[in-house]
């Protein structure tokens, strides 16, 4: 979220689109009913269902899954075509001015550049011109044919009424009363905040269906401000903490990235990474990288890391391919090049698509270690439980080490919430049995293997036995402990750059935020957003001073905000070119004529003066990008694009299937199913009275929603004979499942490029361990392809057949 | 309407409780008072409370635990309650139906209280010792490195890639155990790491 | 004041762990169940209300979870039979149920989710306990609240019959009645009840009656304003009033969610069991017995019986004949 929870009640309107906050997050939800009730704020609804949320909105317009980059188009140019745009903002706070290269063009579905063969794009086009400045050439009259603004209008320009219509399946007038509503907000003192989730991202196009709300909110001059912001909902307490701390593939802490065969060594590394500003006089923070990415790297391996090693750098692994993400680490699984697997709170065999292809993979590892509080689907994968986990056990070679571990209320640390709040929490109650706090686990096979490294020798032990280990107790450092190194501290003296006699923080002190990192080795820590976490004022995180001054819910003394306790990012763009608020009633900064003063934490240094330095401190442009460059594999702007499998062909190119840039493996390529064949469109989703595959296990929670079950229309089941409550089995090229039948109202079949589409939807809570019945998930249906940019499968839309059925049957009790 | 007159309202029943004449000043006994008090004792008196995060959603809602002894005193403490923190800036004291019914999950019948083992082919699950346990997997993990790790790519570079295993990290897990996994997992050169926002 | 207030809430402060004296006594009941002569209490106690405004209603059944925990109850874990009402109806063990109603509204073409949390109303004239034949199996506190006391009562169901909302429902593990207490054990010691405590959107608040009166007034102007011109207040009057209040969109047909009545009164049956068939029974059978006596006796056997209700209904006909000869 660019904004925090709080500040929803600050807009003027909410859209809710590719999610559903009301039923995912109904506490956060609750500031957009207290914007409703005290702004008389409006609430839209764009979903395929009509969801819990839409059951409060003031505004429901159905759309087909997988269309919404059409539909926001359609919207954009709207905005644009009815001079509904906030001009002031969009002139000096987006690249609209800046000048594209020549060859750089759209056509048929596709920018210039494919390679079929490669499915992929030559994106050298998709840039600026350069100046022998060396900076990018601009045209502030937006004049010029060049410009981002003018290829901007040109590539919406096919974006219109009817086409959204065709496509999305959203009745024209309800289209345009959404679009209507939107335009509103490019006033620069109404605002709009976007609410999305998993309904945007688990696309083959996903992150582009983000981009384009991002650029519609840029151009109504919704971003930092008050009520406004690009708020993605995450899923999980501290989804936002793991992608933070870079528990990814692709990823070191901080959002630096693991080095790839490329970085030949340290200097290589950093050369691309130093990001110079592409305008003159602007920020481009990135700059810094060196700093963060030293003073990590003294983090994890202390004393190791010296100048003269490039700080330890050969110690990273370094990657062949973009990331070893779940979809290719699955499908080197299937192919038996993976051996062992670790599954912390984890649970792949409901959580990823195609369900046999994971059950699969996982039968041919060696080993599986699952480190959790609650049984797992994933833990017991081998075992038979009838139609609903049908495997043959004794075939199944892998050993499982199920380790119990214990759960929140039983550990002290702190989580960061999707307003990236990082809150601590303290230990209420003792752990059950023998279940471990995960750090003890982690730490024990760590040490173990240090152990046999130190007793054996082996394949290069040295980023292991270097490994900065240095905990009071080694077998569990304490949360204290590892939060402190989160924050990172001075090594040596650090002097005050203006009295050089003077010292900062002394050797062994907790810096105080990231701006005291050095690159030069004499300063350690985890990761450089946390910074200021746990400084020497103590425990930042366990702040709890909920003052809010002037009620703006920006509630600074609350625990603490990454980076630096600022609480709505590229706040500096809620005040005009001059600093002054672009609604004075909703001020979060201003220009004072000497530095920043108001609300929040300045995003910009605190003496910038606002003609000078953009808000967007961390790209090189200063400004926000309507145009990404080559930044995105699959297009500069967002196109629109069909699903893998979609009931209906893409409208621009009749023979492009999905995201042309989109990885497929061959094997699931060969398991994409056909509309002849699968003619219903099916989505996934989560409901309100539960928490993904945690919840089951809650008899409160399955006494609210006991059984699995798939929702159809009034239509779709008079044409399939499915009666309410009775049995259905809906199957997919890649598996089949049965379910209980609820027929809705709140479907309804939608009619898309002139002909009728029907939607199933299947919610994801069951399997066949916890207190609910058993049941099935959407991932035993849904398809093995992932989003171009960051491979998250796409869930939301594949296709699947249904008929009226008869109960599934478990396993017989053995005798 | 708003909050103030609403609170004002509200502590002016509080404050009737507060005022109340005591059982004896009505005229009855202790025990008689026992007798006619139709109403539940409140169940949270002399419990513990522990300011505390849901593990759910990323709202990340203030709770408090209401637990019969005290971790930091050095007991066994067994969680009785739990129930939105009023002071927290987002939730305000409310909870959804996953929040509300938080106990349940930490007392969930289908919480693990022991390692388990389940040897290939078995039908079954079978208890392990921590130690037997760790010591197999750093075993088996040290092995499947040893056998696996790429030191060097064909030109002859150190990319010290190890693919042969990998993991899932959980993000309902705090940052700091997620520091101390990811030194863990990057150390030993693992690149199939990944969490739930992958997906 | 700025108009970004926080709603009305329930909670003002977390609740206590210190032990406190509890703030309802017998010496605040106003009415007790098959008893004649209860001394008026010396204190008057503010009338207390909850408020459910069905428009900011989500349908997340957080308060059927927030009560299941408060009251130590233990739903069954039931079945999927086409609809989000779980369990499917209220329950010994169940409180309050999220009723969900898909409705489209004939004026507008539009679906509408009508999502309506039932339970116990407290009518502040309560059937239940005027029908009720077990003394002080169901007492009204001075606040309106209406609450069971389970070791008085004798399971024999009258309290059903006798609710015009139809709302307590027998136990099978311990035959007796059971229902919504407005979780009177929390507002003894100045905490609003479980399920507004949790309520997300705040869609339910609780308060003193005339407050939520008030705040009432506000989301109907608010509904108005958008487009809702029948939003109202149901605080029915065939009972006396309610203590538990709905704020509605569509005030001028309750029935469309989930059956709310739209004259609730206390049934005629009841009260004509209440002159010729309750008490002459009862004597019977032995009024002065303790409640839990007569519950031992009767046991899950002691309901309404199909004669009695037919009997009564017979009277109940008699005199409306009567009335209309008249």
């Amino acid at each position: 979220m660019t904004n925090a929870w709080t500040d929803i009640k600050n807009t003027d309107l909410v859209v809710v689109m590719g999610g559903n906050a009301a039923e995912a997050h109904p506490c956060g939800f609750k500031w957009v009913t207290e914007a409703k009730a005290h702004r008389g704020a409006k609430l839209i609804v764009v979903d395929p269902r009509y969801t819990r949320t839409a059951s409060v909105s003031d505004y429901y317009a159905p759309i087909r899954q997988g269309s919404d980059i059409a539909f926001l188009n359609g919207v954009m140019k709207y905005c644009i075509d009815n001079g509904k745009v906030q001009w002031e903002y969009m002139k000096a706070f987006t690249n609209a001015s800046y000048i594209v290269k020549d060859g750089f063009g759209y056509q048929d579905g596709l920018f210039t550049g494919y390679n079929e063969e490669k499915r992929d794009y030559d994106r050298s086009s998709w840039d600026y011109v350069i100046g022998e400045d060396g900076f990018a050439v601009t045209d502030p009259t937006l004049e010029h044919p060049r410009c981002v603004w003018n290829l901007l209008k040109e590539h919406l320009a096919p974006y219109t009424p009817e086409l959204v219509s065709q496509v999305c399946g959203t009745p024209k007038e309800k289209f345009l009363k959404v679009a209507e509503m939107i335009a509103e907000c490019s006033s620069p003192t109404k605002t709009m905040t976007s609410m999305y989730a998993l309904g945007w991202t688990q696309h083959s196009k996903g992150s582009q269906n983000i981009r384009a709300m991002a650029m519609l909110q840029l151009i109504l001059g919704n971003i930092g401000v008050r009520g406004g912001g690009m708020n993605a909902l995450r899923g999980h307490s501290n989804i936002q903490g793991l992608t933070d701390l870079g528990l990814m593939s692709h990823l070191l802490t901080g959002y630096l990235t693991m080095p790839t065969e490329k970085d030949t060594d340290f200097e290589t590394y950093m050369s691309t990474r130093l990001f110079k500003p592409l305008r003159p006089g602007q920020t481009s923070y990135w700059q810094n990288y060196k700093k963060f990415m030293v003073s990590f790297q003294k983090a994890m391996w202390g004393d190791a890391a010296t100048a003269e090693n490039g700080w330890a750098f050969n110690y990273l692994p370094k990657l062949d391919v973009p990331a070893y993400d779940i979809l290719r680490m699955f499908e080197l699984m299937n192919h038996g090049k993976v051996n062992g697997y670790i599954c912390q709170g984890f649970n792949p065999i409901l959580a990823f698509p195609n369900r046999a292809k994971i059950t699969s993979s996982l039968s041919k590892l060696k080993f599986m270690v699952t480190m959790d509080p609650l049984e797992t689907e994933t833990s017991r994968f081998w075992e038979n439980h009838g139609d609903f986990n049908d495997v043959d056990t004794a075939s199944i070679q892998t050993e499982v080490f199920q380790l119990p571990s214990t759960c929140f209320a039983e550990e002290d640390g702190s989580l960061t919430n999707s307003g990236r709040w990082l809150q601590w929490h303290w230990q209420a109650s003792s752990p059950p049995g023998e279940a471990k706090h995960d750090s003890w686990i982690i730490a024990q096979i760590f040490l173990r293997m240090r152990e046999l490294y130190r007793k054996e020798g082996g394949a290069f032990p040295d980023p292991i036995l270097n490994l900065s280990w240095e905990y009071e107790d080694e077998n569990e450092p304490t949360a204290e402990e590892l939060a402190k190194e989160i924050n990172g501290r001075a090594l040596t003296d650090l002097m005050d750059p203006t009295d050089p006699t003077k010292v900062l923080v002394a050797a062994g002190k907790q810096v105080v935020n990231f701006s005291q990192l050095k690159d030069d080795g004499s300063t350690m820590s985890g990761c450089w957003i946390y910074s200021g976490c746990w400084n020497e004022q103590g425990n930042n995180m366990g702040r709890r001073d909920n003052h809010d001054p002037d009620e703006t819910g920006a509630y600074l003394g609350w625990t603490f905000a990454w980076p630096l306790n600022r609480r709505t990012l590229y706040n500096r763009a809620s005040a005009d070119i001059n600093g002054k608020p672009w609604d004075p009633t909703r001020k979060l900064l201003e220009w004072d004529g000497a530095k920043w003063t108001g609300y929040d934490v300045p995003d910009i240094a605190p003496t910038a003066k606002p003609q000078d330095v953009g808000p967007f401190i961390m790209n090189q442009e200063g400004v926000s990008r309507l145009f990404t460059r080559g930044m995105m594999r699959d297009g500069p702007f967002p196109a629109h694009m069909e699903p893998f499998e979609s009931p209906v062909e893409n409208v621009f190119n009749r023979k492009m299937r999905g995201n042309p840039v989109a990885r497929v493996f061959q094997s699931d390529a060969d398991q994409l199913g056909t509309s002849a064949e699968f003619p219903y469109a099916a989505t996934s989703y989560r409901l309100t009275e539960h928490f993904h595959y945690w919840t089951k296990h809650n008899r409160v929670n399955s006494a609210l929603q006991p059984d699995f079950f798939v929702e159809i229309s009034e239509e779709l089941a008079a044409e399939k004979k499915i009666t309410n409550g009775g049995w259905v089995r809906v199957w997919s090229k890649r598996g089949s499942v049965k379910a209980k039948a609820v027929v809705t109202k709140r479907i309804r079949p939608l009619i898309c490029d002139g002909k009728p589409v029907h939607i199933v939807g299947i919610p994801l809570h069951w399997g066949f361990t916890g207190s609910a019945k058993k049941g099935f998930g959407p991932n035993s249906l849904a398809a093995f392809v992932g989003d171009a940019n960051i491979e998250t499968p796409e869930s939301k839309a594949f296709l699947v057949n249904i008929e009226p059925s008869t109960a599934p049957k478990d396993k017989e009790a053995s005798v | 309407m708003n909050m103030d007159l609403s609170r004002r309202g509200f502590l002016k029943l509080a404050g009737a409780g507060v005022a109340a004449t005591s059982m004896g000043a009505l005229g009855f006994g202790e025990a008689e008072a026992a007798e006619i008090a139709h109403v539940r004792p409140f169940k949270l008196a002399m419990t513990t409370e522990t300011r505390q995060t849901c593990p759910y959603c990323s709202v990340a809602c203030g709770i408090i635990i209401y637990s019969k002894g005290d971790v930091r005193k050095g007991d066994k403490a067994e969680v009785v309650h739990i129930e939105g923190d009023v002071d927290h800036p987002t939730n305000r004291g409310t909870l959804c139906p996953k929040g509300a019914a938080l106990k349940d999950f930490v007392k969930s019948p289908t919480r693990l209280l022991y390692p388990m083992h389940r040897k290939p082919g078995s039908d079954k699950f079978e208890r392990m010792s921590w130690d037997e346990a760790l010591d197999r997997i750093a075993r088996l993990m040290k092995d499947d490195r040893d056998a696996n790790l790429l030191l060097k790519n064909e030109k002859g570079l150190d990319v010290n890639r190890w693919t042969t295993t990998g993991m899932l990290a959980a993000s309902a897990t705090s940052n700091e155990t997620a520091w101390a996994t990811f030194k863990f997992a990057k150390s030993i050169g693992m690149v199939g790491f990944d969490n739930q926002a992958r997906v | 004041m700025a108009n970004t207030m926080d709603s009305p809430r329930t909670a003002v402060s977390n609740p206590p762990v210190q032990p406190m004296e509890t703030n309802l006594t017998q010496r605040d009941l106003i009415r007790r169940s098959a008893t004649s002569e209860l001394p008026q209490p010396e204190r008057q106690l503010t009338p207390v209300a909850k408020l459910i405004d069905v428009s900011k209603c989500i349908g997340c059944k957080a308060c059927q979870s927030a009560c299941v925990e408060w009251n130590d109850t233990n739903p069954v874990i039931g079945e999927n039979v086409g609809y989000y009402t779980n369990p499917h109806d209220l329950t010994a063990d169940m409180f309050t149920l999220m009723r969900f109603t898909e409705w489209v509204n004939p004026e507008t073409d539009n679906l509408e989710w009508l999502i309506r949390k039932d339970g116990c109303m407290h009518c502040a004239d309560p059937g239940c306990l005027k029908a009720c034949p077990a003394p002080g199996a169901i007492v009204q506190y001075s606040n309106g609240i209406v609450d069971f006391v389970h070791d008085n009562c004798i399971g024999c169901g009258y309290c059903v019959k006798g609710c015009p909302f139809n709302i307590p429902r027998i136990s099978k593990a311990d035959h007796r009645a059971y229902k919504c207490t407005l979780c009177s054990d929390r507002v003894a010691v100045g905490q609003g009840p479980a399920c507004a405590k949790a309520c997300p959107t705040q869609a339910i608040v609780f308060g003193t009656k005339e407050d939520m009166k008030k705040h009432a007034e506000g989301r109907i102007a608010d509904l108005k304003s958008r487009g809702y011109a029948n939003a109202g207040l149901y605080d029915p009057p065939g009972v006396g009033g309610t203590h538990v209040m709905y704020v509605l969109h569509h005030n001028d047909k309750p029935q469309i969610y989930a059956d709310l009545p739209v004259d609730p009164k206390i049934s005629a049956v009841v009260q004509t069991w209440k002159g010729a068939t309750k008490y002459a029974g009862l004597a019977v059978m032995g009024l002065a017995a303790a409640g839990t006596i007569l519950h031992g006796l009767f046991g899950n056997a002691n309901r309404v019986s199909k004669h009695e209700e037919e009997e009564a209904q017979e009277a109940v006909d008699h005199a409306e004949k009567r009335v209309e000869d008249a």
